[in-house]
């Protein structure tokens, strides 16, 4: 039998940027990519959820504070709380700490300026469905673009939750965090973009890495359901 | 009746914005020994009572105004 194809939903908000990117990369990298319209209460039939980069809402009041309450937030909720593999990437990292599905809160770029480049970052866990085909300890290169990207975890955060680190802090991070999971380790989101890092002409495909690592767990999901 | 929110970055929150604007204070002859940056958020709402509106807009701050892990909050009802 040819292996299935997962079906992973990438949510557009008004006002997000990189949800086309985010479904061309899954598209490449072998899943069936679903648009999914931020009003839509309910989610099709998905093995994951992926929450793109942008300014949902204008990122009025705080970064991913609106998009927070959004029908198709609550419904990833769900999804989240019953297991589901969920990836939110810059904006939508920002929306899952702000909906409570992540720990902490990420603030305005320590030197004010909005920062765009190339990052490398090392990786911390190599055993989440985000991150199996990376290796722990081998660095990664993804591009940063944000001007609210410092991450401030919660005082009790577990260090086992950090997935990445920046080896060269871009944004005042505190620990130089990059991305971090929920405890149970179905939910990560990152300030990098994998999803524009998925072709060597981009300068660089490391970001096929965390992305295939997503498929291959959605294609599992799917694998247990039949 | 009217009501202000006043949203401040908490006690030991880095804040940039007012680290900026305090230097640039300093630049301009001004002794500012600390400077830091909220919001105000002014509200017009439908309350039977003072005591109503301001239960009623601190539920807002807490689901929505102020995130608490990084903001504190003062609710006044103007009236």
């Amino acid at each position: 039998m040819a292996s299935p194809q997962p079906r992973i939903g990438v949510i557009t908000y008004p006002g997000s940027q990189d949800d086309r990117d985010a479904l061309w990369a899954l598209a490449a990298l072998d899943a069936e990519a679903v648009a999914v319209w931020h009003e839509e209460r309910d989610l099709p039939d998905l093995d994951a959820v992926v929450l793109p980069g942008g300014f949902s809402y204008g990122d009025y009041l705080r970064c991913g504070a609106i998009a927070g309450f959004s029908p198709a937030t609550a419904a990833v909720h769900e999804f989240a709380e019953a297991g589901g593999l969920v990836l939110g990437i810059c904006n939508g990292f920002q929306i899952l700490c702000e909906a409570g599905l992540l720990p902490g809160a990420l603030l305005r770029n320590e030197s004010l300026r909005f920062v765009c480049r190339d990052v490398s970052l090392i990786v911390e866990r190599d055993d989440l469905p985000f991150t199996k085909r990376c290796t722990a300890g081998l660095p990664l290169v993804l591009p940063v673009k944000h001007g609210d990207g410092r991450y401030l975890p919660p005082p009790d955060l577990d260090p086992a939750q950090v997935v990445l680190r920046y080896v060269d802090n871009p944004n005042g991070s505190v620990g130089g965090i990059a991305g971090v999971c929920n405890e149970a380790g179905n939910v990560m989101g990152l300030m990098p973009h994998p999803e524009h890092a998925v072709d060597p002409l981009l300068g660089s495909d490391d970001g096929a890495l965390l992305l295939a690592s997503l498929v291959d767990a959605a294609r599992e999901e799917v694998l247990t359901a039949i | 009746m009217r009501a202000t929110v006043l949203v401040r970055p908490k006690p030991g929150i880095l804040d940039p914005q007012g680290e900026a604007v305090g230097s640039a204070l300093g630049h301009l002859g001004f002794e500012v020994r600390d400077a830091r940056i909220g919001k105000v958020i002014d509200l017009e709402v439908e309350a039977a009572d003072e005591a109503t509106a301001k239960a009623e807009v601190e539920q807002m701050c807490e689901r929505l105004l102020a995130n608490p892990l990084i903001e504190s909050y003062e609710v006044e009802i103007v009236g």
